[in-house]
């Protein structure tokens, strides 16, 4: 339970973090890709001349903007058949391994506390 | 599942009845868990206590001590609170999910070696990881829900706009 929140977070861990945050905003900073985001979070799997249908931009412009997207981990692509197509991934990180991860580290602080308390 | 388990091994250089003697008696698992204990560790029985960490104040301790052998295992079940944040925390644990924390202790030709297992967590809803993560790293949820609201306006004021 509560150790969990016992200690600080380490910076680098943090820091670490807000570069993937700091990508994620970077990536949906920008109309082109906010609309592309907006078509695939509707769940289905669209393939580019999907993406491209109706835009003004051409499918070498959308292919671009989406691997802006992939490397961010908003969207992914699923080879099918011939084709990429590309899907909304609604969570960048994985709850439950975020989540053990962070207990672990908290752990690491505790148990050094520990150490500390019995070596001393 | 593979990361539903932490495992840490610790070797610590202190006899292992010091070690015990840290684990195990109230007040000093409280000086270096931080967290002031009501009284001693019952096998079966609810520990209860405050946290002393600066700004977790409020938050109280709640576990169920499970095993006591001695110098070899000290185990306790404690509950995963939905949130311990001031705003939204609460005091009423009944009903929360638990994780299993083991200690288990060996000697060594230096000292003691610790190990230390929590286990249970795939018991934990979907929800709870996810709040506990907004706990874990402040906002970032929050503002993952912000975008997502601003994609859905988007899309529904992007699909009126495009109907013939």
């Amino acid at each position: 339970m509560s150790l969990r929140i016992m200690s600080h977070t380490s910076r680098s861990a943090v820091a670490a973090k807000r570069r993937t945050h700091a990508l994620v905003f970077a990536a949906l900073g920008d109309a082109t890709r906010l609309s592309l985001v907006a078509k695939l979070c509707r769940g289905q799997p669209r393939s580019i001349s999907q993406l491209t249908q109706g835009s003004k931009l051409t499918r070498q412009a959308i292919t671009k903007h989406l691997r802006v997207l992939e490397s961010a981990g908003i969207v992914q692509s699923v080879r099918q058949g011939r084709e990429s197509r590309f899907e909304f991934d609604p969570e960048p990180m994985d709850g439950i391994k975020e989540y053990v991860d962070f207990v672990s580290e908290q752990w690491d602080h505790t148990l050094s506390r520990l150490k500390s308390f019995v070596e001393g | 599942m593979m990361n539903s388990v932490i495992e840490k091994r610790i070797e610590l250089k202190a006899p292992v009845s010091r070690v015990w003697r840290a684990l195990t008696d109230y007040r000093e698992f409280g000086e270096w868990f931080r967290v002031k204990l009501d009284g001693p560790f019952v096998p079966g029985q609810m520990s209860r206590g405050r946290i002393t960490y600066p700004g977790y104040e409020h938050v109280k301790w709640e576990a169920v001590v499970q095993k006591m052998e001695h110098e070899r295992l000290f185990s306790f079940t404690w509950p995963h609170p939905k949130s311990l944040d001031k705003v939204d925390y609460t005091l009423d644990y009944s009903g929360e999910p638990t994780t299993l924390v083991e200690f288990r202790l060996a000697k060594t030709a230096s000292g003691t070696l610790l190990v230390l297992t929590e286990s249970g967590f795939d018991k934990l809803p979907g929800d709870r990881r996810l709040e506990a993560f907004r706990r874990n790293d402040g906002g970032w949820t929050e503002q993952m829900k912000n975008v997502e609201d601003y994609v859905s306006k988007y899309v529904s004021e992007n699909h009126v706009a495009h109907k013939p």
